[in-house]
């Protein structure tokens, strides 16, 4: 479920938000409801193993709004027992506030949006809150969940190895049984694409971020969190199920303005995209129930490459049964023999008839490896 | 309308040429012998009219030769036509210079009295007095306040080795003694020879590709006489041709019934391309030809050798159309298709020298606008076979199986290079670097004229611009081709990831091949971004290695965050990779941008 407004739009960030003076919560309440009921219709009844409120600023929803949803999904759909429902929140006190409501709503996993717990940091990446807020919200969150997760953002412009092992030492010690740790990365249209290109601040080379990234694994493997993907840790066993499901290759809907989803429709494994821009992805689903812009079948190459793209992120790799399932290909097919065997040997891949696997040398190459590898 | 040519008494004509280092005022001074015989109005006068191509004008070099014809009354009271005829100014174009010194029986020598002679000027004043001409010295500029001339008088006697004492002291620029030069032309130089009525023998001087009447051919009647209407014939090629038009250049083209011995002038005769028509061979007539060939013909044969590709794939088919256009106009450069594993589609082409390389590609970047990437020159070797068979070898990386080769033999040159005494220790350096044997040293005042035997091979690799830095751009050089010699060369291999970079295969002396492979390796190390994979960066010379760099794989290539779910994007940035890859060439397991072998290319 995609809520799409924020109160700022983060310099960093190029992930499909909008800011707005008055958010029109009553008529996205109920375009999202209603776009959840057209592709349910479509789907019929299917297992549900996880609801994600992503954005944006999901918490900036109302809470009646976020109940309705988990009802309504509940209710179209066969809710495994142990259903995770996430929902990602920002640290200010105002969200803060409503954390309470969120969990009368339903919800039981937190994801926070902290990205630093350093002050002067924060006000780089344009956040809203301050160190001392994040850490109090995280309280909060864990007084009331059992599940809470956290962001942060690394290998910022000058961090040294050691100002970035203290701060993830304090963050791990506040931390419960999940983390995604991200890297600084400058994306397309944002703000910091300009001030980087006029060459207002710089980023670690590729050996100093291979070397930050090295450093945090072994740091939260210390603490008892692993990686599992490229960017998440976690304790074995609280693994974000919702993130698995893309990685996994598996089926998804996706809900609200610029949504994507996964969906097998008969014979067809239907890539779907919903209209990007509020208020017109709103008016679509007002009209004919659903704000879909494309839904296109994949071929069995595109599924393979989407397949490959996404497994190798994770720690366990490709299962070779579930990849066969899902793309009627065998892995081998889809891979180049040669870049397949020097991989291999040079020990950034493992491959045998269960798995096919990045190493951590692997996932740390890994667009260079999949642009050669992926036929 | 044709002008009937009043037969001019042969007393009455004077053939010239001008003969000048670049900035030392040949054309101003053309100009102004043109300007003051009344063959154009000032209105018409165009500074440099001789120098006609675009970039000719920008270089203040001529590359075709040009001629003109003048009438000036002399102070003896007769009316003289002078032929005027603009020689190219470089080596490269060496036997141009000397077919257009062929068609003259003396030349006007330009020395710039502030500057004195350079090499250049010394290479064509001796073509000039094998060609034996009488030599009128020119003193130019000489009211500029660092004109030296007595000191140039002097350099003039002893450089050159002609006497100095009747030179001409004249200002082009400002047309101070124009006539000065007129008279020397009229009363020291000899008029030329011939009878009218003998068998055509018409010394073919220059061709060239007009876009609207075909291919012009200039001549000089040596023997006979030549009217519109004839039907020629060229004496080595064979061909037959119907003059449509004969005329002289007043400088503009201009009609006129015939041409009898002694004068110069252009024939139409519908032949489709300058490559139809050499310089140096001899026209004839059909009906009567001439029982033999003026002396002295050789075809144009490339020296240096060098791959052009174009940097954008698609252009190829355009590279191709517009060197065929070039040569429509300059049958004297070569080409042929070439394949190469690092750069792709391009040809292979020959050229008279470096200049010459250097305009044609200039040109092709210009007027066609396309943007190239040229290989390393290279200079023909001759192979001889163990078999007994010879072979020319113009491109290192077709240089055959070492166990097949008895011996191989490299060209060398004379080069004289003059330079200030205070750059001539760096100079001698470089020139016994590069295994140059010296043959003279003389010092003229503050400079020295050295003169070495150099294999060519070492002067197209950078030799220029070694000279040019360390002299800061003050030494002046020229050379002529001086036979070929056997040599201990090696064909260096430079391997990435042990396949053979075709592009950047060279050959070298065995004592120099070590550090030049070892400089080319530590250059691509530079260029070629990490990969996925380490990368051996080797040359070699057949299967020994004699260099070796390694590159590491790069440390880190992932994106942090997949943004939520949306997978098509990731697929999409993908697929655009992998069209992006045609421009990757494949070395084993890596896969290397074109880019960084155009940009070690560029380097050199």
């Amino acid at each position: 479920m995609h809520w799409p407004f924020c109160l700022a739009k983060c310099p960093y960030c190029d992930f499909n938000s909008h800011v707005r003076e008055t958010i029109p919560q009553e008529r996205f309440a109920s375009a999202l409801r209603k776009e959840l009921a057209h592709d349910a219709a479509r789907t019929g009844r299917r297992p549900l193993r996880s609801i994600f409120f992503g954005g944006g600023t999901p918490s900036l929803m109302d809470p009646e709004t976020v109940a309705a949803l988990i009802e309504d999904a509940s209710r179209y759909f066969d809710a495994e027992p142990d259903l995770e429902i996430t929902l990602e929140a920002n640290p200010t006190s105002v969200e803060r506030a409503k954390l309470a409501s969120f969990r009368e709503a339903g919800v039981n996993r937190i994801s926070l949006g902290i990205q630093s717990l350093d002050d002067a940091s924060l006000r780089f990446l344009g956040r809203e809150h301050s160190a001392s807020q994040a850490i109090a919200a995280l309280e909060t969150a864990r007084s009331l969940f059992a599940r809470v997760s956290f962001d942060l953002i690394y290998a910022r412009p000058g961090q040294s190895l050691s100002e970035w092992s203290g701060e993830l030492d304090r963050a791990l010690s506040l931390a419960s049984d999940h983390l995604s740790l991200y890297q600084l990365t400058i994306e397309q249209g944002t703000k910091f694409e300009a001030l980087y290109r006029q060459g207002r601040f710089h980023l670690p080379d590729d050996e100093q971020a291979a070397r930050l990234y090295e450093r945090t694994a072994d740091i939260a493997g210390r603490h008892g969190l692993l990686p599992y993907e490229i960017s998440n840790y976690a304790r074995p066993g609280a693994e974000s199920r919702h993130n698995l499901t893309y990685w996994r290759y598996q089926d998804y809907i996706g809900i609200g303005p610029g949504a994507h989803g996964r969906l097998t429709i008969g014979d067809d494994l239907l890539a779907i995209r919903r209209h990007r821009a509020p208020e017109p992805w709103a008016g679509r689903v007002e009209q004919g129930g659903c704000g879909s812009t494309e839904e296109i079948p994949l071929s069995a190459e595109e599924r393979g490459r989407e397949a490959l793209l996404m497994g190798l992120r994770l720690t366990e790799g490709i299962s070779c049964a579930a990849f066969r399932t899902r793309t009627s290909r065998e892995i081998g097919e889809c891979l180049d023999p040669r870049i397949l065997d020097a991989a291999l040997e040079e020990g950034y891949l493992t491959f045998d008839r269960e798995r096919l696997i990045a190493t951590r040398e692997g996932r740390l190459r890994l667009e260079a490896l999949l642009s050669a590898l992926v036929l | 309308m044709y002008r009937a040519m009043t037969a001019t008494p042969l007393s009455q004509i004077r053939n010239f040429s001008i003969i000048a280092h670049i900035d030392h005022g040949k054309s101003t001074l053309a100009d102004r012998l043109i300007q003051s015989c009344g063959a154009l109005t000032a209105r018409e006068m165009k500074d440099q009219i001789l120098d006609n191509m675009e970039l000719e004008q920008e270089r203040g070099i001529t590359i075709k030769a040009q001629t003109v014809r003048l009438t000036y009354p002399a102070k003896d009271g007769k009316t003289y036509i002078l032929n005027l005829m603009d020689t190219p100014g470089h080596v490269d174009f060496a036997y141009e210079v000397s077919r257009s010194l062929a068609a003259c029986e003396g030349s006007i020598l330009v020395v710039d009295a502030s500057q004195g002679v350079e090499a250049q000027t010394l290479a064509n004043v001796y073509q000039a007095i094998d060609a034996n001409h009488e030599i009128v010295p020119v003193l130019n500029k000489v009211d500029l306040p660092a004109a030296d001339v007595e000191r140039v008088r002097a350099q003039i006697e002893e450089v050159v080795g002609i006497p100095a004492d009747d030179a001409v002291e004249v200002s082009a620029k400002t047309g101070l003694n124009i006539e000065g030069v007129l008279e020397a032309l009229v009363t020291r130089l000899p008029p030329p020879e011939g009878n009218a009525e003998a068998p055509l023998q018409a010394l073919l001087v220059d061709s060239w590709y007009d876009p609207y009447l075909g291919v012009i051919i200039l001549v000089r009647i040596k023997e006979g006489t030549l009217r519109r209407g004839d039907k020629i014939r060229m004496m080595q090629a064979g061909s037959t041709y119907h003059v449509d038009q004969v005329g002289v250049f007043l400088p503009k083209m201009t009609p006129v019934d015939s041409l009898g011995p002694g004068e110069m002038g252009y024939i139409n005769a519908a032949i489709k391309t300058v490559a139809d028509v050499a310089v140096g061979d001899t026209v004839t007539l059909d009906r009567t030809p001439a029982a033999q060939p003026l002396a002295g013909f050789k075809p144009s044969i490339p020296v240096v050798w060098c791959g052009l590709f174009p940097i954008d794939a698609d252009d190829f088919e355009k590279l191709r159309d517009s060197l065929g256009k070039l040569r429509l106009n300059d049958a004297s450069f070569h080409f042929e298709a070439e394949t190469s594993a690092a750069l792709g589609f391009g040809f292979r082409c020959g050229f008279l020298g470096l200049l010459h390389l250097e305009i044609i590609q200039e040109r092709l970047s210009r007027e066609f606008n396309l943007d190239l990437i040229a290989t390393a020159p290279s200079v023909v070797y001759k192979m001889h076979m163990t078999d007994g068979t010879q072979e020319d070898l113009h491109n290192p990386a077709d240089m055959p199986d070492l166990a097949k080769i008895e011996k191989i033999e490299e060209p060398w040159i004379k080069a004289t290079i003059l330079v200030q005494d205070e750059y001539l220790g760096s100079v001698l350096t470089l020139c016994s670097e590069r295994r140059g044997i010296q043959m003279d040293l003389t010092y003229v005042g503050n400079r020295a004229m050295a003169v070495y035997r150099l294999p060519l091979n070492e002067v197209v690799f950078d030799f220029y611009d070694r000279l040019k830095s360390l002299t800061r751009g003050y030494a002046s050089f020229d050379y002529q081709m001086d036979g070929y010699e056997e040599s201990d060369l090696v064909r260096i291999s430079i391997l990435v990831n042990q396949e053979p970079v075709d592009a950047l295969a060279f050959v070298a002396h065995r004592t120099v091949a070590e550090t030049r492979g070892r400089a080319i390796c530590s250059k691509l190390k530079d260029l070629i971004p990490r990969q996925l994979f380490k990368i051996a960066i080797q040359a070699s010379i057949g299967s020994r290695i004699i260099a070796r760099e390694t590159l590491g794989a790069l440390s880190k290539d992932v994106t942090a965050k997949c943004y939520g779910g949306d997978i098509s994007r990731k697929r999409k940035l993908l697929e655009k990779q992998k069209e992006g890859k045609k421009r990757m060439r494949q070395f084993g397991k890596v896969e290397i941008p074109q880019s960084a072998f155009l940009a070690a290319l560029k380097m050199d």
